[in-house]
């Protein structure tokens, strides 16, 4: 059977070291064959045996973008029991990236959460005793990229997407009601009406596809959370981190009631820093939702600083936190080490088994230790980034693209004075792919919007 | 207390559009067939709208008749007014949409039921439905009337439409009827909830019927048909149905007519919470738009002729369930209706129906073998919906009857197809209607090309005669061989081609062209270019026609064909029948209770069931997989 071919980073990415795009599927060697310049004069990837190692460029255009180490494997003997091919880039993430959006560009389409897994599955790669597994991978990727929609769009990406598709879908549903009902609603001159609001749609595309290249769309890194009970140093902390002022400091307890993000960049590995609210049993409304969501982040992350407050003894608060941390990557800190100290390393480890280092954050104590240790965890492998943040950024990337040219199809058919059922087709294509960033499925959105806004029938 | 008994191979309940078309597909198949009617006289019966057709129906009587059904054929022997609807949109919306001649219509469905061999027509209300146990599964062993007779039989269809408890409301006054004051069915659905049939209860409305002797239409706008129409069966002779046609009417409602249902709201059984079924968005009633829509200050009013030998017109736009006396004030403050006398009143009926997705693809019963269901019944609304239902029913009853494959039609392949889809696998919460809108692929269901799409398979069940497919396979290697011919012609930039497209009104050519690339301009089509075209052979309009769209939009059809192959691939990846959802490992529970009640067909089917993500449908993958390895090791 034909299968399309999918298209990912396979790497963990860091900003140092190598990283991989994968691609697999029928037309795996053609894409790439199309964006890689063999070093050997004349030969064409297309040409090579499988399971060789080729040594060549990435070009995008006329532009090297980047030195690499191609390696091929044809359709059975590969992960996937698909012609595969593997680029070996100069890792970095914007490199990476770049790649990928470039091979995406030819032919190749995002790959679903553990899709490379399933696919090896179902092309019997993968006996049976791990398939229990596979079905634990796809679903934890899924549910990754569930959340990654939900929580970690960039700014109002969500919001502003919503937006579109209901501009969207109302022209829909106009052009639906009018072919259904055609004595009722009339389309004279309305090709017009639609070139300009499909023009200004588009525009909108484009400054989230500029936003996207930015790497703004989700928040990439390691996701590193700050808690800690309220007044902690928290925010001090991520201060002193960002080395600028960004969550509002003060002494009353409690003043970070949401949650607080920022892109670190510590000696090439970037970390995506949320500082959340305080933790502690509390009856204010707004702080509890900060409160719920911090748990939510917690859930999501790769690795977890504790600001305990050094100068006043544990309590309930801190309790309820260690509980929530045991299952995770944590660094501890004592902060406050300019006060007389009140809480000891012993004390922390009896309940805490974790690095524990002693810092000030408010006058910039102990930041370096703290960095030396997010280092050395992350290159031990202690820590990873979770490489689906990637995957899910060039599917957005993607689906903002695809939506893109479908509007573009849209001027077209007006331009060539297409019937009106024929805008549609291509309009239903854009309301589809911008739906897959924000999960959203059609189902019959469709048919309540025509009922809804339109009054029909006889 | 001694009874007859009588044997039969398949018992079609009800007769009305389901029942007539089932029942002629089983008889034509040779099956031994009985229709039951609680009245003879209702035999396909227009109990709503006068017409037949209109926006995505008429593609489904289009496609009834390419696979050897009634619709279309009847509906051209009795129709008064015929338009084709959307003609200045793409060819994949045109819709044709006839007036009926009710009682003619009726008549000309009885006659040809009168004459079909293996078919008997019998008034009696079927009460039960009789059943055995095979393997531990119901069957169906035959139906009981309310008389005690006992009909024998290996299948049943059953078409009851609105008559099951069925209950009309005009106001405060209740009648426990069917339509038209007909008499209700109230044991049948008592008999398929001992069956662990799952019942809904739909609702619907019609307007009120005028004497069209007390309607000024001066007031009003005159709405004509078509100069020349074009028939609804691929059969009909075209110059068969040039007939001299009646008119429609249009008028508006204004804020006085607003006003007056505002302020009897209360005393409409809608709003006071007596009806209990769910009615259609898309028919809504004449107070239900005035709710709804209150911005809106007029809303349409289509008065349309019942028939030749009545005066009876049809006021569409405005059903309602209003009290008697509200609705005389209502209606007689549209402009034309002020002095209208109602011949019949508006009324709301409400129904037994059930949960289509008890259905497969089939339209059988997945607990009860044998037992098929079609139209209304089905939680469906429409002449039309219920007519393509019919006919697949009586296809797959004789089919099982037979022990042959059944038909079942894909989303790609026919409206009829979306249609069952939607039913069998969605989540239906009102009467459904067809709309363009639901076809995904609707450039390729057009209904000028129905018969190419379907008449092969229409052919192969049996329903369609050798001679007629042996046209639509001539038909299709001409419009292949014309296809081929104009992608080869040139056509020079000429004088004389350059003068010729100027008085067309398209731009003059700069340099030669094929003759496609000005078949796409959109100020041209194929026909226009024969002064250009010498070669050109001389071909049927439904040949030519077919070439034009074929050249003109290819880039789209394309496109579109690319989608179905896509489709194709999931719809081909088929579930086990019994497949028990609950040991599938990975599975979130919303999705283990939408497929344990849907039983979907195919991997295709199980996508499109609202509550089943992507991420299920890997997991099922996933099991199938391991299922087969199991397999193999043993």
């Amino acid at each position: 059977m034909k299968t399309d071919t999918i298209a990912a980073i396979a790497t963990a990415m860091t900003d140092s070291g190598i990283g991989i795009v994968r691609i697999s599927g029928d037309d795996a060697l053609q894409t790439a064959d199309k964006i890689i310049r063999l070093k050997e004069k004349k030969k064409r990837l297309l040409d090579c045996e499988s399971h060789t190692v080729h040594y060549g460029f990435v070009m995008e255009e006329d532009e090297i973008l980047d030195e690499v180490i191609v390696i091929l494997m044809k359709a059975p003997k590969s992960y996937t029991r698909e012609d595969t091919v593997e680029i070996n880039c100069h890792g970095g993430t914007l490199v990476l990236r770049k790649v990928l959006s470039l091979v995406l560009k030819h032919g190749a389409r995002p790959a679903e959460p553990g899709e490379f897994t399933k696919r090896a599955f179902l092309n019997g790669r993968i006996d049976l005793a791990q398939a229990e597994s596979v079905i634990d991978v796809i679903h934890a990727k899924n549910d990754f990229a569930l959340k990654a929609s939900i929580h970690q769009l960039g700014g109002n990406v969500s919001e502003e997407i919503k937006k579109l598709r209901e501009k969207i879908l109302y022209e829909i549903a106009y052009i639906e009601s009018a072919i259904d009902d055609p004595e009722h609603y009339e389309l004279t001159e309305y090709g017009e009406e639609l070139s300009l609001k499909s023009g200004k749609i588009i525009e909108e595309i484009d400054r989230l596809l500029r936003n996207a290249k930015n790497g703004s769309v989700l928040k990439e890194g390691i996701h590193t959370v700050i808690v800690g009970k309220p007044n902690s140093g928290k925010s001090s902390l991520l201060n002193s981190l960002v080395k600028r002022e960004r969550a509002i400091v003060t002494d009353i307890a409690g003043t970070t009631r949401d949650a607080i993000e920022e892109q670190i960049n510590l000696n090439g590995i970037s970390l995506n820093v949320i500082d959340t609210a305080g933790i502690r049993t509390t009856d204010n409304v707004v702080e509890k939702i900060g409160i719920d969501k911090a748990k939510e982040y917690l859930e999501a992350s790769d690795l977890v600083i504790y600001v305990v407050d050094a100068s006043c003894p544990l309590d309930e608060n801190d309790e309820q936190i260690i509980e929530m941390l045991k299952e995770r990557n944590v660094i501890v800190l004592l902060n406050k080490s300019d006060l007389i100290p009140v809480v000891t390393k012993e004390e922390i480890k009896m309940r805490l088994n974790k690095k524990i280092l002693s810092v000030s954050a408010k006058h910039r104590k102990g930041m370096e230790d703290l960095e030396r240790a997010i280092e050395e965890m992350f290159f031990h492998g202690e820590i990873r980034m979770n490489d689906e943040v990637y995957i899910t950024n060039a599917r957005h990337e993607s689906s903002l693209q695809n939506a893109r040219k479908s509007l573009i199809l849209v001027e077209k058919s007006i331009e060539n004075q297409m019937p009106e059922d024929f805008y549609s087709i291509d309009l239903m294509n854009a309301y589809e792919e911008l739906g897959k960033i924000i999960g959203e499925s059609v189902e019959d959105d469709l048919v309540n919007e025509i009922f809804g806004k339109f009054c029909m029938g006889k | 207390m001694p009874c007859i008994v009588e044997n039969y191979d398949i018992c079609v309940v009800g007769a009305g559009h389901a029942g007539c078309e089932a029942a002629l597909a089983a008889s034509r198949l040779g099956m031994e067939t009985i229709l039951f009617t609680i009245s003879i006289e209702s035999i396909a019966l227009m109990p709503c709208n006068p017409n037949i057709g209109g926006t995505s129906k008429g593609h489904l009587v289009r496609e009834i008749d390419a696979l050897g059904g009634e619709m279309a054929k009847n509906i051209d022997k009795t129709f008064i007014q015929s338009k084709m609807l959307n003609k200045s949109k793409g060819p994949a919306v045109h819709s044709l949409r006839a007036q009926a001649d009710k009682a003619s219509y009726s008549m000309e469905m009885r006659k040809t039921l009168q004459a079909a061999k293996h078919l008997t027509i019998r008034q009696a209300e079927v009460s039960e439905i009789l059943t055995d146990k095979e393997e531990g599964k119901d069957k169906i062993v035959g139906v009981k009337t309310i008389s005690g007779g006992t009909y024998l039989c290996k299948s049943v269809i059953l078409c009851t439409g609105t008559y099951l408890k069925a209950r009309c409301l005009t106001g405060e006054m209740v009648a426990h009827t069917g339509p038209n004051g007909l008499q209700a069915a109230n044991h049948l659905s008592d008999s398929l909830k001992k069956h662990g049939v799952e019942i809904y209860r739909f609702k619907t409305g019609t307007p009120a019927r005028m004497d069209g002797n007390s309607i000024d239409f001066s007031k009003m706008k005159e709405q004509l048909g078509d100069e020349r129409v074009v028939p609804f069966s691929f059969t009909t002779n075209p110059e068969d149905v040039q007939i001299d046609q009646v008119s429609c009417w249009l008028t508006y409602t204004n804020e006085k007519t607003h006003e007056i249902i505002k302020k009897s709201l209360n005393r409409s059984p809608l709003f006071a919470g007596i009806i209990e079924g769910t009615g259609p968005r898309y028919c809504p009633s004449i107070e239900d738009k005035v709710v709804k829509f209150a911005d809106k200050d007029k809303h349409q009013v289509f008065i349309e002729p019942e028939g030749i030998h009545t005066n009876e017109m049809y006021v569409g736009g405005m059903s309602s369930s209003l009290p008697e006396d509200v609705q005389y004030e209502m209606y007689r403050t549209v402009p034309g209706l002020e002095h209208a006398k109602i011949v019949r009143n508006a009324y709301a009926i409400e129904y037994d129906c059930i949960n289509p997705n008890q259905l497969y693809p089939t339209l059988e019963f997945k607990t009860i073998g044998g037992l098929f269901c079609a139209g209304q019944f089905n939680g469906s609304s429409g002449y039309e919906e219920a007519a393509c239902q019919g006919l697949i029913a009586g296809i797959n009853a004789s089919m099982h009857v037979k022990g042959e494959e059944p038909l079942v039609l894909d989303r790609s392949e026919a409206y009829i197809g979306v249609l069952i889809d939607d039913l069998v696998t969605k989540e239906n919460f009102e009467p459904y209607r067809m709309m363009t809108s639901r076809a995904e692929y609707r450039l390729i269901l057009r209904q000028d090309n129905a018969d190419l799409r379907l008449s092969k398979k229409g052919y192969e069940i049996g329903l369609l005669p050798k001679e007629r497919y042996d046209w639509v396979v001539k038909k299709e290697a001409m419009i292949a061989e014309e296809m081929k011919r104009v992608s080869k012609v040139m056509i020079g930039a000429n004088k004389k081609v350059q003068s010729f497209l100027e008085s067309c009104g398209s731009i003059p050519l700069n340099t030669g062209t094929s003759l496609v690339e000005l078949i796409r301009r959109p100020e041209l089509h194929y026909d226009m270019l024969a002064p250009i075209d010498p070669d050109r052979p001389l071909l049927l309009e439904e040949v030519r026609e077919q070439v034009n769209i074929n050249i003109k939009y290819e880039g789209y059809i394309h496109r579109q064909l690319k989608q179905v192959e896509q489709f194709k691939k999931l719809e081909k990846k088929m579930l086990p029948k019994d497949l028990n959802y609950h040991e599938v490992y990975g599975l979130r529970t919303e999705a283990v209770q939408k497929l344990n009640l849907v039983k979907p067909v195919s991997i295709g089917q199980a996508s499109r069931i609202s509550g089943v993500s992507p991420a299920d449908i890997s997991v099922i993958l996933v099991y199938l997989e391991q299922k087969k390895y199991k397999k193999d090791e043993n």
